[in-house]
């Protein structure tokens, strides 16, 4: 069950159209290392653990990724606000235009369509933690590439915000990873996966 | 930036509020025990429920649940988050 705020998580407020920013940015809607991958990954690994602080993380985590969807949709959507068709021509947006106008559209910036195979639920819980380090690290070198790309402040700020989002995930589920090994034999963690494992003598 | 006038204000204003909570509220997922943290979101959590109900009352209902109508169901009627202030 959710709730919707309407309002943005970071505000966006884009003056002028760049259609070609827009391309490279659309890579964090739907491109493999994208904020619709991340909800997804954490929405749908919460199952798969039957630690409940682990689970709540990564229901909280991933519906703030629901929230960074939105930042970045909305991002995309005002650079591309009000382009003349000279400008579609010579930013090299015609193709992305020709199947979708200006309207967003889950894809990376090579066009790529958005694919589950993006991320992974393995029903692993210290897995799937380790594949979400792994992602929000790969979000934070997306986003770097990002802000080596582009010099607009009103687009450089909330890219910025959703940068430093992927540190504190990145500490958050460190933090997970201890806590579920913490409650794991200290010998082999590896020997046992409490998802899926049938444990006798347990007390939780 | 173009942000301007009251409303601006304040929605800006209950973001930053909002996002202590996020905030706070992922670090007390793996820190259940941390009286101090837990302080600082019941502080803010009070601060917010009133910041969005001013909100909804003055100008438009941020949630569903501040969005009690008599003549036009408000919540339609509502800025969308994605127009931007400069739109």
């Amino acid at each position: 069950m959710w709730n919707y705020e309407k309002r943005l998580q970071f505000p966006v407020n884009i003056k002028e159209p760049n259609a070609k920013l827009a391309q490279v940015i659309i890579s964090q809607y739907g491109g493999p290392d994208g904020e619709m991958g991340a909800s997804m990954r954490y929405l749908s690994q919460r199952y798969a653990t039957p630690y409940r602080e682990v689970a709540g993380l990564l229901t909280d985590i991933g519906t703030e990724e629901l929230a960074h969807l939105e930042m970045v949709a909305a991002i995309v959507h005002q650079l591309t606000r009000n382009l003349s068709m000279e400008e579609i021509e010579k930013s090299g947006f015609a193709p992305y235009y020709i199947d979708h106008t200006v309207g967003i559209w889950p894809q990376a910036a090579g066009g790529i369509p958005f694919n589950a195979c993006e991320f992974q639920s393995k029903g692993d819980i210290i897995t799937d933690l380790h594949e979400d380090l792994a992602a929000e690290q790969k979000a934070r070198s997306t986003y770097d590439n990002i802000l080596r790309l582009i010099k607009e402040p009103d687009v450089c700020e909330p890219i910025k915000f959703l940068r430093e989002r992927e540190i504190v995930h990145f500490q958050r589920f460190g933090e997970a990873l201890r806590l579920t090994q913490d409650k794991l034999d200290s010998k082999n963690f590896y020997s046992f996966n409490p998802g899926f494992d049938m444990c006798k003598d347990c007390d939780d | 930036m173009c942000i301007v006038g009251s409303r601006e204000q304040l929605l800006n204003d209950i973001g930053i509020v909002s996002f202590v909570l996020v905030d706070l509220g992922l670090y007390l997922d793996t820190h259940p025990f941390d009286r101090n943290a837990m302080e600082y979101f019941n502080h803010y959590n009070r601060i917010k429920h009133q910041m969005v109900k001013e909100f909804s009352m003055k100008y438009y209902p941020l949630t569903m649940d501040m969005a009690e109508s008599n003549k036009e169901w408000r919540w339609g009627a509502a800025p969308l988050p994605w127009e931007g202030a400069c739109g």
